[in-house]
């Protein structure tokens, strides 16, 4: 199905927010998930599913003043 | 040092981590200063980032992480909880943006945010104004931290308002305060440390300085002399010439 992640269209096979992130390459990176605008804690990921059309944001540490 | 929430930083100078030219010259400001905090915010990442990460963690200093560029109230409290978790830290710089070009907070937002966080057992730290009825409002919110801004965020012009800033630290006496935005100079610094502030929070003046780490080094040394100054009880400037020299035993040469 396409989800938009960080504001560009991608296919993802993945079901799930955890595998999605997988298999977009994230696996082990410190970052932070919300989607469709909600936070979702990593420790939610497992049982957050994904639907067509989801916006997926994935944040990291960045420079911040 | 400043106590924030029970918890003492090394140095009254908060530094920003954005804009310097390498991250060399950013590790080096961080050690020459003695930086008591980094501020850090949350971006998108694509595949394979993490050496940021690594950098800030090297620096050993408590971060605070930031909700920079958010204009709602929905925003900062979203990019709050992602924060926490990426950061491991409770601590927050609240910021909720009112308008884009002046950058200057939105004080009903700002107030509202810090309250949800607050609740959410978040340790707000909020950027606003030297509105005095402001800072009450999210005293209440349940900030135990108040950053009132010295100028518009990368304007580097100094205390646009010091009898605010005056003012509002008279109003709230025990209220750890850090003056966050504007600063230009290692002067502004020092005036904000005789004013009685705490700390300092800035980023642009040092990263963009020509050489990032003796600026920031500059911005060490004039906290401590203006928190010298403060604790040293200043003498109150008067109107008329006084002779510091004695009159008594002056010669009569004419």
């Amino acid at each position: 199905m396409k989800i938009t992640v960080n504001g560009t269209v991608q296919e993802v096979s993945a079901q799930t927010l955890d595998a999605a992130l997988a298999e977009l390459g994230y696996g082990d990176a410190r970052v932070a998930t919300a989607l469709n605008a909600n936070f979702v804690p990593a420790a939610m990921r497992a049982s957050q599913s994904l639907e067509a059309g989801d916006q997926l944001e994935i944040l990291a540490p960045k420079q911040g003043g | 040092m400043p106590v924030f929430y029970g918890t003492e930083i090394a140095s009254p100078l908060m530094l920003g981590t954005a804009l310097y030219p390498s991250p060399d010259v950013l590790a080096d400001a961080f050690r020459r200063s003695g930086a008591g905090v980094a501020t850090v915010s949350l971006r998108r990442e694509s595949a394979g980032g993490g050496d940021f990460w690594e950098l800030i963690r090297e620096l050993d200093i408590p971060v605070l992480p930031n909700t920079a560029g958010c204009h709602s109230v929905r925003e900062a409290v979203t990019t709050a909880h992602m924060a926490r978790e990426v950061f491991d830290t409770d601590w927050i710089k609240l910021e909720v943006i009112g308008h884009a070009d002046t950058l200057q907070p939105d004080p009903f937002g700002l107030v509202e945010a810090a309250r949800i966080l607050s609740e959410d057992g978040f340790r707000v730290f909020p950027y606003t104004t030297e509105d005095g009825v402001l800072a009450g409002k999210l005293l209440d919110a349940g900030c135990e931290v108040l950053m009132p801004w010295g100028a518009p965020i990368g304007t580097g012009r100094g205390l646009m308002n010091p009898y605010g800033l005056r003012t509002l630290r008279a109003q709230f006496p025990e209220v750890p305060m850090v003056v966050d935005a504007g600063l230009g100079l290692p002067s502004h610094a020092a005036q904000v440390m005789e004013m009685g502030f705490d700390a300092v929070l800035l980023n642009t003046a040092v990263a963009q300085a020509g050489d990032p780490a003796a600026m920031a080094e500059g911005f060490a040394l004039a906290l401590r002399a203006g928190k010298l100054a403060y604790d040293a009880d200043p003498m109150e400037p008067r109107d008329m010439a006084q002779p510091s020299t004695p009159l008594m035993g002056l010669a009569v040469l004419e």
